[in-house]
């Protein structure tokens, strides 16, 4: 079963993709803040991160910085999903070497389920 | 010009603020500020050169004191509109701030809604089906309307630079009208698209042309009665491409036209109450539009349809 780590503040986006993605076969945990987000992923090793951008803590910028840097985190694709659209943020995302970047008011939930299928190369 | 209009056009403040411009660029201000240095210096000059010109001393020490309340006034002044372009930041900034924190339970609403309209967590029946439908549709009516402030923020404030690119423009219409595709089908509208032959690529921005054309392409849908056909032209014209669309619908009453691109603004046509939108479509698109150096119009009669086209510079 695939992992998905998911750092993000919001719980209730949390329960959402829990449940949805629970469903489609995969196994999902949670980190509220970057700074959680970050132990986990060297720890639980996720096949991929769902990474929000204003995040409490350690900014969401931070965190992908910090996961491309790591060699041990450096693999795993990372589809930034947040609500900031300045072209800046979208620049920055894909050069600290986002795989993907999504706008939250953009897609409906069976698109985000698509990205992250596609992503995860299946 | 009335009375009442002489008399706000001399309200120089209510003008700039009207403008938003920032102090440096704001004309009326300007004009003020230099016709008081000029008429003071003037008199001043001319009292004390007359009065006491035995003593050049006493002339020396009262032009210092004058430029030195010249330059407080002007202080004052130079104040005051800092304050007044500080208020027109913050404005724009709060707009932008509470868009931006409305995005996160929106989005948190609308995923919710989808997972439970989609029957995964429980089975659901016909007529929860129809009332998620209406939750669904309006929270994602809201997300574009808080879209479209955002976008109107960042234009007042010029926070949304141009990130300009070269590219095929016929290329992004034609996406464009494979994305609507499904509404076009849906609302009985057929969609021609006839681009000139060998048009050269356009240097712009295409995320921002694009709006443009999204906003122009779904009003000419929507305001579509019944069944009908939007036409797309795409030309070169001297330096710029000249770009059209053709709706047969319910047309834009002759006494609402002069308002069409002002902002919040939506025309009292028969289909008004039918059709969704934030009024902020065509107020985005000319903002653009003049932007990137082009012009914007319409000509359109009420019950045969509307025509919309506007140029843009090719590079």
């Amino acid at each position: 079963m695939k992992k998905i780590l998911f750092i993000e503040d919001e719980s209730a986006l949390q329960k959402t993709f829990g449940e949805i993605l629970k469903q489609e076969g995969y196994e999902m945990t949670s980190a509220l803040n970057g700074e959680v987000g970050l132990r986990l992923a060297k720890t639980q090793k996720p096949d991929l991160i769902l990474l929000d951008l204003i995040l409490p803590r350690v900014h969401g910028f931070e965190v992908l910085k910090k996961l491309k840097e790591d060699k041990e985190t450096k693999d795993i694709p990372v589809i930034v999903l947040t609500n900031l659209e300045g072209i800046g943020d979208i620049d920055k995302a894909l050069e600290l070497g986002a795989t993907t970047y999504l706008v939250k008011a953009q897609y409906s939930l069976e698109e985000v389920v698509e990205k992250i299928k596609k992503a995860l190369g299946e | 010009m009335s009375f009442k209009n002489i008399l706000s056009q001399l309200n120089i403040f209510a003008q700039c603020k009207k403008y938003g411009l920032p102090l440096w660029q704001c004309p009326q201000f300007l004009f003020l500020v230099m016709g008081i240095v000029i008429a003071i210096t003037a008199i001043t000059f001319y009292a004390i050169a007359t009065r006491y010109i035995a003593d050049p001393r006493l002339v020396a020490l009262m032009v210092l004191i004058i430029t030195a309340i010249l330059f407080i006034i002007a202080n004052i002044i130079n104040r005051s509109f800092e304050r007044l372009a500080e208020a027109s930041r913050m404005k724009s900034e709060f707009i932008s701030v509470v868009s931006h924190q409305l995005r996160s339970p929106l989005s948190n609403l609308r995923w919710a809604i989808e997972l439970l309209m989609s029957g995964r967590t429980d089975p659901i029946t016909e007529k929860q089906l129809e009332y998620f439908k209406i939750l669904k549709e309006n929270s994602i009516r809201m997300g574009e309307l808080v879209s479209d402030l955002l976008i109107v923020s960042r234009l007042e404030t010029a926070k949304l630079p141009f990130k300009k690119q070269e590219f095929a423009f016929e290329d992004l219409i034609n996406n464009l009208i494979k994305e609507f595709k499904p509404l076009a089908r849906a609302s009985n509208v057929e969609i021609k698209f006839e681009p000139e032959k060998n048009l050269p690529k356009v240097f712009s921005d295409p995320s921002q042309l694009r709006l443009v054309i999204e906003n122009l392409l779904d009003n000419a849908i929507r305001y579509i009665k019944e069944r009908g056909q939007v036409e797309i032209k795409l030309e070169k014209r001297d330096k710029n491409f000249y770009f059209e669309i053709k709706d047969n619908g319910v047309g834009i009453p002759r006494e609402d036209q002069k308002y069409i691109f002002q902002k919040f603004f939506r025309s009292e046509n028969i289909l008004r109450y039918q059709t969704q939108g934030s009024g902020l479509g065509l107020y985005i698109s000319k903002a653009i539009v003049e932007r990137s150096g082009g012009k914007i119009s319409f000509r359109s009669q009420e019950g045969v349809g509307s025509t919309f086209w506007f140029t843009i510079p090719i590079k």
